[in-house]
């Protein structure tokens, strides 16, 4: 019972930065837009998230700065992807060797620094309950933020008008700027928000999964995150149940690596790279589900004309 | 209130095409200018060291082509892949592959000696780098994975059976505890080409040729013109007979043999064994060079000696000036950005305009 509990809070605590990144690009690729970027805003905001805590004493401070940076980051993908009209698969890349060439330098002095987490949610009581109690009354503030922003992503790509738009500008700009949209001003506030998610996810590693600062700390985790929204086939809700699987492949290596059995540690550690592939593969294999859900103007720039 | 409006050329402009590398490279140094400003540099000292400095000493320059040799030869393969419109960002991981394969022989059979030794460990090489870059290539054709993300995740997969195979099967046995494998016989060694004045290999001549070759293919013959229509508009290239799941592969075998011969050069040429980490990002950073070069090989050639330096001067700059020495990824990232942004000069006329809009600027 208590191992099991401790495996499902630590599965949360590894879905939660895949989820939230994740959740930021498919807004962002439902508005049309593929930012690759995903990985250099990950490991910017887990830097100046690291490093703001240090210098002010408050993790809350830092969460709030990582989210910041990240928005303020994406805008550099935003200005050459939408206002330069650049190739954004190129684009998306810079950003990603940027963001982690900057991060090692402005983390350089923070290695080795032990960090400051933030604090877990403790209701008396109520985390006491066995199995789920921890799990739902006792995880950290970015967990409950993690829920809260699917809900949030879901009521406002579904039931509103101005998720509406943004997925009319996603599918047809042409006939969105016909219609008066501002295309261009719906996809930076689109980028944005994937670059704020992308910030905040790397707040969490930076801040509750392993406080500390190493450089690329976020590992591959954008990359990953981005495979989960083709997984998703741009649904929310399936992006929650591939993200905890992704979180449960990475901690059930992590526990068979500490309970030997002899395989090679480096295999354990492949898998979750593995399981990217094979669940990307499965997923494409499917066409039909895919065409049907790819936003129509993925990946197109958009040139208004006059 | 400033706004930029962008208005498509009739055609696209050849002056910009040729200026926009060096207006890219100017921005970058006027960054570079004010970041040693800000920190505290003398920022003409500061952009000599980096950028002069490595130049003008012999050694110095051998080590440039160490450092390019492996930037240029992955990039002329990328160039390739993306002017098809393949976004092979895996060669990271085929540089590994092509490393492994090509040093199974030094490893395998370290007492193997003769001229044969060399050649076929550079064919290994080829065939490792090409044969893992199938891997994206056969699931792109087969299944519409999308290739990005598959070539990316199988980089961390190589580079984990690397450091598996260093610590186990592969250690060297006559080694004391070091995560490395025995060091490769003489015969396994890449010889240096100027011996008399520096440790430079044969790994730079190889990335030369291999931009010649690749230059000739996209320039001049049928096959590079199926490179361009296919990568342009995969439609009229169906028209026009040629097949694009054949484009994939030829794609990612180039940029992936290309990657496996820099992976073995650099191993044979310039470490002599095999260790945990073989390459300081290359694969990645050959990304920029490609860019740079505006995907033709040889401007690619001229790119790959920028970047190369960037790396030499970022290690002067920490030994003579107490400068993080990470800041030379930080001058690549810029540089590509810069390189992207001024590439849209050349298909628009950019026009800034200060003050309120027009009345004819419909909101847009």
């Amino acid at each position: 019972m208590e191992i099991t509990e401790a495996i499902l809070l630590t599965i949360a605590t590894a879905a939660t930065p895949l989820l939230i990144a994740a959740l930021g690009e498919l807004v962002v690729e439902r508005s049309g837009v593929l930012n690759l970027g995903v990985e250099g805003m990950m490991v910017m905001g887990a830097v100046s998230g690291f490093a703001v805590t240090q210098l002010t004493g408050s993790p809350w401070i830092g969460m709030i700065a990582a989210i910041i940076v990240g928005a303020l980051f994406s805008l550099l993908f935003g200005f050459l992807a939408l206002t330069l009209v650049t190739n954004q698969v190129a684009t998306g890349l810079a950003l990603t060797l940027l963001g982690l060439g900057l991060s090692g330098m402005i983390g350089e002095s923070f290695v080795g620094q032990a960090g400051i987490k933030l604090p877990s949610l403790h209701i008396p009581g109520l985390s006491g309950i066995p199995l789920v109690g921890r799990l739902l009354f006792g995880g950290d503030p970015i967990f409950y933020l993690s829920i809260a922003l699917t809900a949030g992503v879901i009521w406002f790509l579904f039931k509103t008008r101005a998720g509406l738009t943004l997925r009319s500008v996603g599918d047809s700009h042409s006939s969105a700027h016909a219609l008066g949209i501002k295309v261009i001003a719906i996809r930076y506030l689109a980028v944005m928000f994937g670059g704020a998610c992308a910030g905040l996810a790397g707040a969490h590693l930076s801040l509750v999964y392993t406080p500390q600062w190493v450089e690329n700390m976020t590992a591959g985790r954008g990359w990953i995150a981005l495979a989960l929204v083709v997984f998703s086939s741009w649904r929310p809700l399936r992006l929650v149940l591939g993200a905890y699987l992704f979180g449960a492949v990475g901690i059930l290596q992590l526990h068979a690596q500490a309970m030997g059995f002899g395989i090679p540690s480096q295999l354990l550690s492949a898998l979750p790279y593995l399981a990217t592939v094979i669940v990307l593969v499965l997923i494409s294999g499917n066409r039909r589900l895919t065409m049907m859900n790819t936003p129509a103007s993925l990946g197109r720039p958009f040139v208004p004309d006059r | 209130m400033i706004s930029l409006t962008l208005t498509k050329r009739p055609q696209h402009s050849s002056l910009f095409s040729a200026l926009s590398p060096f207006i890219a490279f100017g921005i970058t140094l006027v960054f570079g200018f004010l970041l040693f400003l800000f920190s505290g540099k003398d920022p003409f000292n500061g952009l000599y060291i980096y950028l002069v400095k490595p130049l003008a000493e012999v050694w110095s320059l051998h080590e440039l082509a160490i450092k390019s040799g492996p930037l240029i030869l992955i990039a002329v393969g990328l160039s390739v892949a993306y002017r098809s419109n393949n976004w092979n960002i895996g060669a990271e991981g085929q540089f590994v592959a092509g490393a492994l394969l090509g040093s199974a022989i030094p490893i395998m059979f370290p007492t193997l000696t003769g001229w044969f030794v060399l050649p076929l460990m550079l064919i290994l090489g080829m065939i490792g780098g090409a044969a893992f870059g199938a891997i994206p290539a056969f699931l792109k054709v087969r299944f519409q994975t999308n290739e990005i993300l598959t070539a990316l995740m199988l980089v961390y997969v190589i580079q984990l059976f690397l450091d598996w195979m260093v610590r186990g099967p592969w250690r060297n046995p006559e080694g004391s505890n070091f995560p490395e494998t025995r060091a490769f016989n003489p015969s396994a060694v890449l010889p240096e080409f100027l011996p008399s004045s520096g440790r430079a290999h044969w790994g730079f001549i190889f990335a030369i040729l291999a931009a010649i070759v690749i230059w000739f293919v996209l320039s001049k013959t049928k096959k590079g013109f199926e490179v361009k229509v296919l990568g342009a508009s995969p439609r009229a290239g169906k028209f026009a007979g040629f097949s694009s799941s054949g484009m994939v592969y030829f794609a990612f075998l180039v940029s992936g043999a290309c990657a496996g011969l820099a992976g073995i050069s650099e191993v044979s040429g310039a470490i002599g064994k095999l260790q945990p980490v073989i390459s300081p990002g290359y694969g990645f950073t050959a990304i920029i060079v490609a860019f740079l070069g505006r995907l033709n090989p040889l401007g690619i050639i001229a790119a790959g000696l920028v970047l190369g330096l960037t790396y030499l001067g970022g290690e002067a700059a920490q030994f003579d000036l107490g400068i993080s020495d990470k800041l030379a990824r930080v001058f690549q990232g810029v540089l590509l950005f810069l390189v992207l942004g001024c590439d849209t000069l050349i298909n628009y006329s950019v026009k800034l305009s200060f003050g309120p809009r027009a009345a004819s600027g419909k909101a847009a």
